[in-house]
């Protein structure tokens, strides 16, 4: 093994030997049971399996547009919780000033929370 | 500093920065009135009185107005100063290109609240959006950080593209929001990217003041590597800011939004977002990094020659109205790029250059509100009348309406005793004293052929016999209010123009 | 963690390079605006792999702070996109961009 190669480098090489020795490995079982086994395909056979229930409609089945409103809401929400936890873990560095900002930040959310309750879209249609 | 490396238990108080809540009312008038309105109309059971939305947002655009000529005021006798722990800044040009938009924010409440009467749409949703949109064009004009810059460019930018898709009966309105929103946002990851650079290269996003990328660029001989990535960090920044001012070759979105959006939104888009970014251009770039001038000036000066000169050659071949006050309004960016062309080149002509940009995104601002005010009304019911053909015969079934026009269109295209003429006259000259000759003579050439679309209309109104089809136009107080007050505006800048360039000239000078 | 410190913020930035010219790539070349949003958001996040490579750099927070702001304007800029694709989509069935051509001259 040459020498110039860096630590790095050499740390990976393994996260690539063990990477293709497992592919080897589960080609190798497969292929041998595809060349074993005996091969008599039917409908029923070929069916995906969902517990015995005979599968309904198509794998790519479209959702209802219902659901998309509160997706929404829930990603921007969600999103803006990204700001308290920092200000949570530095409460007491922030001390009064801080509160005080974070009350206002959370008071122009739950205006927004307001308006969409208002709006009905929290409501179940 | 170093929190990224300190464990968390730090128990030294922070020091918070210095609000300066005084200076921050025009923003936090135009705030709260775009909370009260939204949560207050959903909160009353049968929505307020018809008007009265369109009153609260007109009182708050001359409530921020009104201050920021009291700061405008304190500048003088206390000079610019930082907000927000340097992260914005009151100063001459923040504050005028700041009454511009709010100028621009009283138009459109005006005569939207008509349009939406007319397109029996009820909809607080659509002044909230406005006031939010004034609010981060205020913003990204007053900004000392690329973040907080950033942040004013996408406050204004989302509440644009739900404007632009906000007539939820014209397929061709959902169209023009969707598509300015995916080269809005496109753009605006070009300017972000380019942040970043700037970021990688000076160690901080502040623009001017103490540790900032100016002072940073002055102090340090910056080796190769950080130079190569700060010129392309620039470059990405000019990228995304000549999006949204729409300089050829970033223009191709804004044919189809303007004409897709409602009319009074496409008249705000024309107004308050250029001048807002085009605020950010002049802060960001011009002011903070004259240090890269020689690197950043030749973009400008391309940049400004292609929009000069497709501009006003295409506008030429449309047949929609809205589509060719589209491309005179690309062609008047590209007047502006003049501007700040001008103000590139520092020094004595570089503070005439900006004055003659802050002058021009005024008087471009109210002219371009007034005009789309008209194209709203002949665009009569379903807002679909814009072809050249439904402006034929105005001028005998509306004298008054089509003078206006007239006035205003006269204006664009740089006729004398109009403030139009004016702002053409000062960014030329601002060129030819930095010594700009090729780009102004280009300017010149722009305008004579720029004029020809603007006759095109006028000879349309006044000249060709109407067809009798089509409902008349008629003409509501708040629109007429709005055309009344562009006209006036128009003239008398036209006629003495003395005081608001001394304004633009005096608040170039008044640097933070 | 063996030897991951010979991983420059180079490296990352290199990385950030790339994703942000596949996102730009995708923009320009797809059509459906739904994988042209995922682009977009894919230049974004890009950015802010570059945004934390070079707060890494300099040891400043402000870098990673910045990372806060931009997730959470793309999030409203998502919500805005999937709004206005929704509302064109409950009046047409398919959301294509070049179906959506009436505004053309």
């Amino acid at each position: 093994m040459p020498t110039d190669f860096s630590s790095f480098l050499r740390g990976w090489l393994t996260v690539a030997i063990f990477g293709t020795l497992g592919l080897l490995l589960a080609g190798l079982l497969l292929g041998l049971s595809a060349l074993v086994r005996p091969k008599r395909p039917t409908v029923e056979k070929s069916m995906a399996y969902e517990s015995g229930v005979d599968p309904v409609g198509d794998g790519w089945s479209q959702s209802q547009i219902r659901y998309y409103i509160f997706a929404l809401l829930f990603v921007m929400f969600d999103v803006e919780a990204v700001f308290i936890f920092p200000w949570a873990t530095q409460l007491e560095r922030y001390a009064g000033f801080g509160l005080v900002e974070m009350g206002v930040f959370v008071f122009v959310l739950l205006l927004g929370l307001v308006y969409a309750w208002r709006k009905g879209v929290l409501r179940w249609v | 500093m170093h929190l990224l490396l300190s464990p968390m238990q730090q128990t030294d108080k922070l020091i918070s920065p210095s609000v300066n809540w005084g200076s921050l009312t025009p923003l936090l008038v135009l705030l709260g009135a775009g909370l009260v309105l939204l949560v207050g109309a959903a909160l009353s059971a049968r929505g307020w009185a018809k008007g009265l939305y369109a009153t609260l947002t007109a009182a708050a655009a001359v409530a921020a107005g009104v201050l920021q000529f009291v700061l405008w005021n304190s500048t003088v006798h206390h000079g610019p100063k930082s907000l927000v722990g340097e992260a914005l800044v009151v100063d001459g040009p923040s504050l005028f290109i700041g009454i511009s938009i709010c100028a621009a924010l009283l138009l459109a409440a005006l005569v939207t609240d008509d349009y939406l009467r007319r397109e029996d749409i009820d909809s607080p949703e659509v002044y909230g959006l406005y006031l939010m949109a004034a609010l981060g064009g205020l913003v990204m004009a007053a900004s000392n950080d690329l973040i907080v810059l950033f942040l004013g460019l996408e406050v204004l930018s989302i509440a644009l593209y739900v404007l632009a898709a906000s007539h939820r009966k014209r397929i061709e309105s959902q169209e023009a929001g969707l598509k300015y929103f995916i080269l809005g946002g496109f753009s605006s990851a070009f300017f972000l990217y380019g942040v970043a650079l700037v970021y990688g290269a000076t160690g901080t996003t502040r623009l001017r003041g103490p540790e900032s990328i100016k002072t940073a660029l002055a102090l340090t001989v910056e080796t190769d590597k950080h130079r190569a990535l700060l010129v392309v960090g620039v470059a990405l920044l000019l990228v995304g800011l000549a999006f949204k001012v729409a300089a050829v070759p970033f223009h191709s979105w804004t044919p189809d939004v303007y004409q897709g959006a409602p009319t009074p939104v496409t008249g705000f888009m024309a107004s308050a977002a250029k001048a807002a970014a085009f605020g950010a251009l002049l802060r960001s770039v011009v002011l903070s990094m004259p240090e890269l001038r020689d690197d950043w000036r030749p973009a400008i000066w391309v940049l400004a020659i292609l929009t000069l000169v497709i501009g006003s050659t295409l506008a030429v071949v449309q047949t929609n109205v809205k589509r060719m006050l589209a491309y005179s309004s690309i062609s008047h960016a590209g007047f502006i790029l003049v501007g700040i062309e001008a103000a590139a080149h520092g020094g004595e002509s570089g503070d005439r250059g900006i004055a003659s940009v802050l002058f021009y995104v005024l008087t471009y601002a109210v002219l371009v509100s007034g005009t789309f005010a008209v194209s709203t009304l002949v665009g009569r019911s379903g807002d679909g009348a814009h072809g050249l053909d439904s402006y034929r015969g105005l001028g005998r079934q509306r004298p008054v309406l089509a003078l206006a026009l007239a006035v205003f269109l006269l204006a664009q295209a740089g006729v004398p005793l109009t403030s139009g003429f004016v702002a053409k006259f000062s960014v030329i000259t601002a060129a030819a004293d930095a010594s700009s000759y090729a780009i102004a003579i280009i300017a010149m050439l722009a305008a004579v052929i720029g004029a020809f679309l603007y006759l095109r209309i006028i000879v349309s109104m006044f000249l060709e016999d109407g067809d009798a089809e089509g409902e008349r136009v008629s003409i509501p107080f708040g629109t007429g209010a709005a055309i009344g007050i562009s006209v006036a505006f128009t003239l008398v800048v036209g006629f003495f123009p003395g005081w608001l360039l001394e304004l633009a000239r005096d608040a170039a000078t008044r640097l933070y | 963690m063996i030897a991951a410190a010979d991983v420059t913020p180079t490296w990352y930035l290199l990385l950030a390079a790339a994703l942000f010219a596949i996102g730009c790539t995708g923009v320009l070349v797809r059509r459906n605006p739904l994988v042209m949003f995922m682009c977009i958001e894919l230049m974004l996040n890009a950015v802010n792999l570059s945004f934390v490579a070079f707060s890494r750099t300099y040891l400043d927070i402000k870098g990673q702070t910045t990372v806060f702001f931009v997730l959470v304007v793309a999030a409203a800029e998502v919500v805005v996109g999937l709004g206005i694709v929704v509302a064109i989509l409950r009046r047409r069935p398919s959301a294509n961009a070049d179906d959506i051509a009436e505004l053309k001259g």
